[in-house]
């Protein structure tokens, strides 16, 4: 474990589980003070906490749902006073999926994917460049998906979403580069998670790695753009797939 | 909250020098344009404003700033 950090610390969206729970860890290794955020699994963050404190790192559990748009600004006040410094990482990891395909697919089930998904993800970093840009420092990683990528039959709202957040990120970084903040995302093939759990495996044979990836194979990549090693990449799509988007 | 245009100009000087200009070039009536200041910079000096005089600067405010003196004048009738 490294030294704390006290200049700045991290928010990981949707970290009670899955993808969010090992990018979660994974930053506060670097000895980041990490925001455990969940929207209703309060179990699985106190989890996360507990497994980050008990490795010598720091983290705090912080409830609520980012498609919310008075949300981000809560979430930011409780880090920044708990920690008492700017939050100087964001990890838009929170996601949802409500499949269909396109021709039944609900206003309910669009909307909600694109809130979550998209719209969350522009109003956290939109609250966290202005502290960043005053710091001239700050990491933002988008988690996309191959979806966002590649066609994926059933999830027009999620590709949607997911490829709104790659240009979201292109775009944000651009503007922003000049003062030391870096804006990434990260494009996850097939998880292993709960996420993926009912996906039939007959898709991973189209996977060239021939098998699903590992959270913990997700958070290295973030825990890489969140580095001092990174500060030269911004803009970037990193896949994570094992090949499938290429 | 009641502030004196030579603390405001003083603050928005120096704030505009850490973008980049220098100081001695930044005049009251030196335009955004001269000295490479760009919307960037405008949100970030909003920022400033608003964190130490309680001003919103809002987008629409910001473009019709052209000089320095602009945004010092309007800066001051807001804290008002």
């Amino acid at each position: 474990m490294v030294d704390a950090r006290q200049d700045g610390c991290a928010l990981v969206t949707g970290a009670s589980k899955g993808i969010g729970a090992a990018i979660a860890r994974a930053i506060a290794g670097d000895g980041w003070g990490v925001g455990v955020n969940y929207r209703s699994d309060q179990p699985g963050a106190d989890a996360v906490v507990a497994q980050i404190e008990a490795d010598g790192g720091r983290a705090v559990a912080l409830v609520g749902d980012v498609a919310d748009p008075a949300v981000p600004d809560r979430l930011f006040a409780a880090l920044e006073s708990h920690f008492g410094c700017p939050v100087l990482v964001l990890v838009n990891n929170a996601g949802i999926s409500a499949d269909d395909l396109t021709p039944t697919l609900s206003d309910e089930a669009w909307n909600a994917v694109i809130d979550t998904d998209l719209s969350a993800a522009f109003r956290l970093t939109r609250r966290a460049l202005k502290p960043m840009m005053r710091a001239r420092s700050g990491r933002i990683v988008n988690i996309s998906s191959v979806v966002g990528l590649r066609a994926n039959p059933g999830q027009s709202n999620y590709a949607a979403a997911k490829a709104g957040l790659i240009a979201l990120t292109k775009n944000s970084a651009v503007e922003v580069a000049r003062r030391g903040i870096t804006i990434n995302a990260v494009a996850p093939g097939w998880i292993k998670t709960d996420m993926t759990a009912g996906v039939n495996t007959d898709l991973l044979a189209q996977v060239p790695a021939r098998r699903a990836g590992t959270p913990e194979e997700v958070a290295a990549c973030v825990r890489f753009l969140t580095s001092d090693a990174a500060s030269y990449v911004t803009g970037a799509v990193l896949s994570v797939d094992g090949g499938l988007a290429a | 909250m009641s502030v004196t245009t030579e603390q405001v100009e003083s603050r928005v000087v120096e704030t505009l020098a850490s973008f980049g200009p220098d100081a001695s070039q930044i005049t009251r009536t030196a335009t955004f344009e001269e000295l490479d200041i760009d919307s960037l910079d405008l949100v970030e000096l909003a920022q400033v404003v608003e964190d130490e005089y309680g001003v919103v600067l809002k987008g629409e405010d910001m473009k019709e700033l052209k000089t320095v003196g602009d945004a010092v004048d309007l800066i001051v009738a807001r804290a008002e």
